[in-house]
Formats: structure tokens, C-alpha cells, sequence
């Protein structure tokens, strides 16, 4: 594909920005309309898949326990697993970090001297801005789950990693269309618009040499790469072209096929309260002599950026338990209010809020683990019982601290640190380990009340402004012990 | 250093951590089997209809007598001028004595013939391995005689499953194949659960069918002779 239109921008907004994009987001009526309605429909159906507590809470134990035992013999399982598909005919390549993927990939389509390249849904892929290396290499890059299209369509980035398009109406669709689209007419008839897409991208199947899709769980005992989704273009990028690229971090690993089903069972039924997939793809072999279909050659890329630094930490290592089913964000206050875009790393929401710190350090990311009320619903949907609120506390933790004694610092330790924090900290632990000081400063505020300035910075701004009693509670209470 | 072996390093530095002890999945499911009431095979029939219907997927009974005629008369009924063939399959025989209008064998590597697959095939049939009732799925297993694109590229897909296959759940349907056991059989180079049509929600969470794959999946059911 040469449309220049078709070019996404790539560029990830600064995480360090994310104040004021938050702020921008809470100011767009509709987007709020979109996210909240669409997080109150999944809500709901994920609750009705769940009608019985005891048995969900048995369910999650069971999947946490298989992804605590997955995590705990990782290395082992990853070098099973790559004797494992080398003997079923699969390559397998490991990439440090984005470039190295994103070079593994370009090289393999350089190879078959590919121009086109069609993508399943794959959010490792867009933690590489594999799209971007791409077309660096002169190689079209084209997304074909329905709401990554649209989204690369207008040149933008998912913002759920279940529902891409999730902040757009279907009029924007019909327009963008329209617009993009050649022979489309302006239609807002959704089964229309799907059938504009599926026209385009059927003939693009039929044509690109390389198809490159995720990895849901990938099986060490048999070698067997499993894909979850309902529309069929994961399938379509798995088979159709002579080369399948299948990208994943290096968590995503189970040592036997008997551990997918608890962990498939509760990924659709969280995602999107559907108790499976239209399809479940299990994928062990290229296209065997005899075959008369099927990718000729099939690739593993295992990414680790940062994921190593997570694991690491026995408590940070539960970050890798997660299995993306996007509940954590549909049930997160934040998120909701915000929407995906605002948090400007490829993974949003609480689980991008625990995860992007390790793939992009703390100095971009320290304000995201702030991102959150603490509310603990994140938590307890998580169906692989990561506690996320401890992880954001422990992260807010590191990005003002020093490493702990023992442990090796996290990339950007301590980036949110401010001199005058540390001034403001120093002073309140002086008064507070200093009886007599302390009352001198209580007394002294409580007379000076007067002084308090009217407008206090950022506290003003929605709310009244700050003043002492005019008493301090000391001698309020000694007062009522008088009277009584 | 290889990025493999550095990440590998990475990771066995880590500090080991409690002691997790596998898990045992099929314990599990056992024990959830128990509390549940035993099901028969007309109780599989009906919940993996009623599962599959909500899917869409649509439920022709048949038997082993009449299957290929109603086949016929189906795609008569859809206007369905091609349908695509294992030639080589386990009922190749059967479907060719049937008149079917347009029946399609495939005969050659798909690179032979793409833009005929993807542009001028009505429909695809193939048979199935099993079912699944808790999911309303259907297991199918492409191979040399019945390649994968049969049941993706075609706008149908007619399948036909023996009722006597349908497992209760997932993991039961994994072990029926024995890919699940102590001496797992290797597995096929690809496998599949399907469940419906293809669809997506992603405009405005709006259910559309035939999203990339089959628009309409029929499932030809086969019943014992004067079952159904
Ligand atoms: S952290 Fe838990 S809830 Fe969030 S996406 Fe991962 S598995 Fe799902």
C-alpha cells in the first residue's frame, strides 16, 4: 500500500506530558460519552459471564497459579519452548528491544523481497512502532483487525488494546471512509462500513508475502503459538501469505497446553464477556510437504524491553502475569474519564500504568503509576490477580527513592524527585520528631492564620483555599476537658 | 552477547522466588466436573446448539443417510455456485454423488489459484473433529486432504460434525484429541476452535458478521438415522 495517507503517525506522545493531556481529555464532553458508555457495555458483560463469585475467585486463583508457575521457571520454559517450535520447522529470534525486533522483522521481509506486510493485532508490535521501521525499509505496513484499520486509517494509535477504535463514533468512521477509502460512499450503516473494510483487505491478503500477527500463549511443551480473536484476520495473516512473523514478549509462555484452557476461558470472558473467541487459532508448523496451504515459513520474535527489569524484582514480577485482557482499564475511574490516548504509552490504563515504567523508564512514565484513586478495581477484576494498586504504590515509591538497599535500580529511579520536595519532606520530618518545634509551628500557624494566601497554585484551582484553625487541636481539646 | 543469552542471563539472575508448584489443571477440572450434574449426549446436542445459534452459527440436523442431499439443496437455497472440496477428503465420494451444483475440488497449492479462492468461491465444506457444548464451538483440524483456508476464505462454510463428538468443555475436547494426556500426540500443524461467523465489534461496539472470514456458518449435524 503506497497511500501516503495511510501513514500512521508514530511518534509516542511524552509520557511527561500526561498532565496536561489529561486535563485536555477531561474537557472533551464526547470523548468522556464514548468511553463511558463503552466501559459500562463491557462491564456489564463481563459481570454476566461471572455469575458466581465462589467459582470465579477458584478460577483466578487457578489462572494466577499458572501464570506464577509459568513466570517462576521462565528462562527454562523459553529455551523449551525454542527447541520445541525449531523442531516443529519455526524460527526463532529474540530481540533485547524494539530496534533489535523491528530489525529481525525488516530483515526476514528484506529476505523475500516483501512490499507488503499485513498485521493481526499485535500491541508487541506496537510497543516496536514496528509500522514506523517499516516504512523506513520502504515496506507497507498494513493493520487489518477492523479497528486497527480505521485507527492507522486516520493516522492515530489504538486507545484500548481490546477495542482499538473505541473513542471514535461510527459517523467519524463513515467520514474517514469516505474520505480515505477509494470507490467507498459516505455510509453509517455498520455492517456497510465492515464491509468496506473487509473488501479492501481481502484483496491486501491475497497480496502482501509477509503476515505478522501477536502470540496470546505460546506452549513450550508442544511448540504450539495460540491466537484468540473473532474476526478472522488473524487467521488470514497466519495462512494466507507465504511467510507468518508471530512477535511476543517473553512472558507470554506456558509450559503445557493443559494450562491454556483456565487462561482462555477468563481472557474472553474479562475482555469482552464472550465465554470464547469465534476462532482460537493453534498454530505448531508451517506448511508441511503434501500442504497445499499455509505460510511456507514461520518466525517467533521474543521481545523482552524491559520485561526483564520487571522480573527481576519478586514483587514487580507480577507485572508479567498479565495476559492483556483489557479489564483492568474497562473497570479503572481513570481510564474511563480520560480515555486511551491521554496516557500516551501503548499499553494505557492500569496494567500500562505498571508495565510502561519497564519499557520506558521512569522519567518518562513516573506520572502515570499517580494516574490512579486506588480504588482497587483494577485488582480485583484482574484475572490473573496481579495486585495493581500495590505495584502503582511501590512505583510512585521508586520514582521519588533511591533503589532499596539490595536492589538494582530501576531505569530512571528517582526521576520525579524535586529539590524542593525533598526541602518540603526534610522540614515536615523536623517538626515532627521535635516536640518543642512542632508546637511552636502549630501555635505560630494557627495565629498567623490570617496570612494564608488566597490563592494556593494548583490547590485553588477547584477547590477553596487552605487555612489553619484557628485553634490547633491541642488546645481545642484542652478547652473542651476544661468545660466539661 | 546473543540477545538470547543476555536475556537469558537476566532472567536466571533474578532472585528464584517462593516455590510455585505446577498446577494441576486436570484435578481442577475434575472437581468441577463433580459438582456438576453429569451430562448425556442429547444434553450435549442441546446446550451446544443453543451455544452455537447464539454464535450464529446455523444448525441443520441431519443424518448419515440424507446429509449430502441437504447439503444440495442448501446451496441451492443460499444461490451458492461453488463449493469448495477436500478431493482427497473422508466424504469426497459421497458429496461428488450428490449433484452439487459447482462442487469445487481442492487440487493444488493455493498460490496456483488465490485470486479464483479469494474472489470466485462460493463456499467451503469441510469435516470436523468435534464440538464443544459449553462454547457452541466446533474443532476442526485442517490438514493435506482438507487445507486450513477451506473453512476462512469462502463466504460459507458448511461443516459437518457427528453428534457423537461433542465434549462438555474446552480442556475435554484437548484431551479427546489427545493433546491433552500424559503421552500428548503430537499436535497438527494447525488446529482450530471456531464458534460463528466471523464478526467484530470495534465501530461503536456494534455486533457485524463477516468481518474477514465466513459470513455464515452452517453446521450440518449428524444425528443417528431417525434421530433428527
Ligand atoms: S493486568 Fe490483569 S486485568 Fe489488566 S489487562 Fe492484564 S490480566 Fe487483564
Amino acid at each position: 500500500m503506497n497511500a501516503p495517507e495511510n501513514t500512521q503517525t508514530l511518534s509516542f506522545i511524552p509520557a511527561s506530558e500526561f498532565k496536561q493531556r489529561t486535563t485536555e481529555a477531561v474537557a472533551d464532553a464526547h470523548l468522556r460519552q464514548s468511553f463511558r458508555s463503552a466501559m459500562d457495555f463491557l462491564m456489564a458483560k463481563r459481570a454476566a459471564q461471572f455469575p458466581d463469585a465462589d467459582a470465579l475467585e477458584a478460577q483466578r486463583a487457578l489462572a494466577e497459579h499458572i501464570r506464577r508457575y509459568s513466570l517462576s521457571r521462565l528462562p527454562e520454559l523459553l529455551e523449551k519452548l525454542e527447541r520445541q517450535l525449531t523442531a516443529n520447522g519455526i524460527q526463532v529470534h529474540w530481540a533485547e528491544n524494539a530496534e533489535q525486533a523491528n530489525a529481525i522483522i525488516v530483515g526476514i521481509a528484506q529476505k523475500h523481497s516483501a512490499e507488503l506486510m499485513v498485521k493481526g493485532k499485535s500491541m508487541v508490535s506496537e510497543e516496536t512502532e514496528l509500522n514506523h521501521a517499516m516504512e523506513a525499509a520502504g515496506i507497507a505496513a498494513l493493520e487489518s483487525d477492523m479497528g486497527e484499520y480505521i485507527v492507522q486509517l486516520d493516522g492515530e494509535k489504538p486507545s484500548h488494546i481490546i477495542m482499538p477504535a473505541i473513542h471514535k463514533t461510527k459517523q467519524q468512521i463513515a467520514r474517514l471512509f469516505a474520505e480515505k477509502v477509494p470507490g467507498a460512499s459516505y455510509t453509517e450503516s455498520v455492517d456497510e462500513l465492515i464491509g468496506i473494510g473487509r473488501a479492501v483487505l481481502r484483496e491486501k491478503f491475497m497480496a502482501a508475502e509477509i503476515g505478522l500477527s501477536g502470540v496470546n500463549f505460546a506452549v513450550a511443551e508442544t511448540g504450539t503459538l495460540c491466537l484468540v480473536e473473532n474476526e478472522g484476520n488473524g487467521r488470514m495473516c497466519t495462512t494466507v501469505p507465504d511467510v507468518h512473523i508471530a512477535i511476543t514478549g517473553i512472558e507470554k509462555v506456558v509450559e503445557k497446553l493443559e494450562h491454556v484452557p483456565p487462561l482462555l476461558n477468563l481472557l474472553t470472558r474479562s475482555a469482552t464477556g464472550q465465554i470464547i473467541t469465534t476462532y482460537f487459532n493453534m498454530i505448531s508448523r508451517p506448511r508441511q510437504p503434501g500442504e497445499l496451504d499455509g505460510p511456507k515459513e514461520v518466525h517467533l520474535v521474543l521481545l523482552d524491553n524491559g520485561r526483564t527489569q520487571a522480573y527481576a524484582d519478586e514483587q514487580m514480577r507480577a507485572t508479567l502475569q498479565c495476559i492483556r485482557c483489557g479489564a483492568c482499564m474497562n473497570h479503572c475511574p481513570v481510564y474511563t474519564r480520560i480515555g486511551g490516548h491521554a496516557y500516551g504509552t501503548t499499553y494505557p490504563g492500569p496494567i500500562g500504568e505498571i508495565i510502561s515504567p519497564h519499557m520506558m523508564g521512569l522519567a518518562a512514565t513516573h506520572a502515570l503509576p499517580t494516574a490512579s484513586t486506588l480504588c482497587g478495581a483494577c485488582g480485583e477484576v484482574c484475572p490473573v490477580k496481579i495486585p495493581i494498586p500495590d505495584l502503582l504504590i511501590r512505583l510512585r515509591a521508586e520514582a521519588t527513592h533511591d533503589a532499596r538497599p539490595g536492589h538494582a535500580p530501576l531505569v530512571g529511579q528517582g526521576a520525579a524527585r524535586s529539590a524542593l520536595m525533598d526541602f518540603v519532606w526534610a522540614g515536615w520530618a523536623a517538626l515532627y520528631s521535635r516536640p518543642a518545634l512542632y508546637r511552636a509551628f502549630v501555635w505560630l500557624a494557627t495565629r498567623f492564620r490570617f496570612l494564608t494566601p488566597p490563592m494556593q497554585s494548583g490547590w485553588t484551582v477547584s477547590r477553596t483555599p487552605l487555612k489553619p484553625a484557628p485553634r490547633t487541636l491541642r488546645e481545642q481539646l484542652a478547652g473542651r476537658h476544661l468545660k466539661t | 552477547m546473543s540477545a538470547r543469552d543476555s536475556i537469558l542471563r537476566r532472567l536466571r539472575a533474578a532472585p528464584p522466588g517462593q516455590l510455585v508448584l505446577p498446577p494441576d489443571v486436570p484435578a481442577f477440572y475434575a472437581a468441577v466436573r463433580e459438582q456438576a450434574p453429569a451430562t448425556d449426549r442429547a444434553a450435549r446436542i442441546e446446550l451446544f446448539c443453543e451455544r452455537m445459534s447464539f454464535w450464529r452459527g446455523e444448525i441443520v440436523r441431519v443424518t448419515p443417510g440424507n446429509w449430502a442431499e441437504t447439503l444440495r439443496v442448501l446451496c441451492v437455497t443460499k444461490g451458492v455456485n461453488s463449493l469448495l472440496y477436500g478431493p482427497r477428503g473422508p466424504h469426497a465420494a459421497t458429496l461428488e454423488a450428490a449433484g452439487i451444483k459447482g462442487l469445487k475440488p481442492y487440487d493444488r497449492p493455493v498460490d496456483e489459484w488465490k485470486p479464483e479462492l479469494f474472489r470466485d468461491t462460493d463456499a467451503g465444506f469441510t469435516s470436523t473433529r468435534g464440538g464443544i457444548a459449553e462454547t457452541g464451538t466446533l474443532v476442526v483440524w485442517p490438514d493435506d486432504k482438507e487445507p486450513r483456508l477451506m473453512s476462512l476464505v469462502p463466504p460459507i462454510h458448511f461443516a459437518l460434525l457427528d453428534a457423537n463428538a461433542i465434549c462438555d468443555t474446552p480442556f475435554e475436547a484437548m484431551s479427546a484429541q489427545g493433546w491433552i494426556s500424559d503421552k500428548p500426540v503430537a499436535m497438527p500443524s494447525n488446529a482450530l476452535f471456531i464458534s460463528g461467523p466471523s464478526k467484530t465489534a470495534d465501530i461503536q461496539i456494534t455486533l457485524a458478521y463477516g468481518a474477514h472470514g465466513p459470513k455464515e456458518l452452517v453446521i450440518l449435524l449428524l444425528l443417528g438415522e431417525g434421530e433428527s
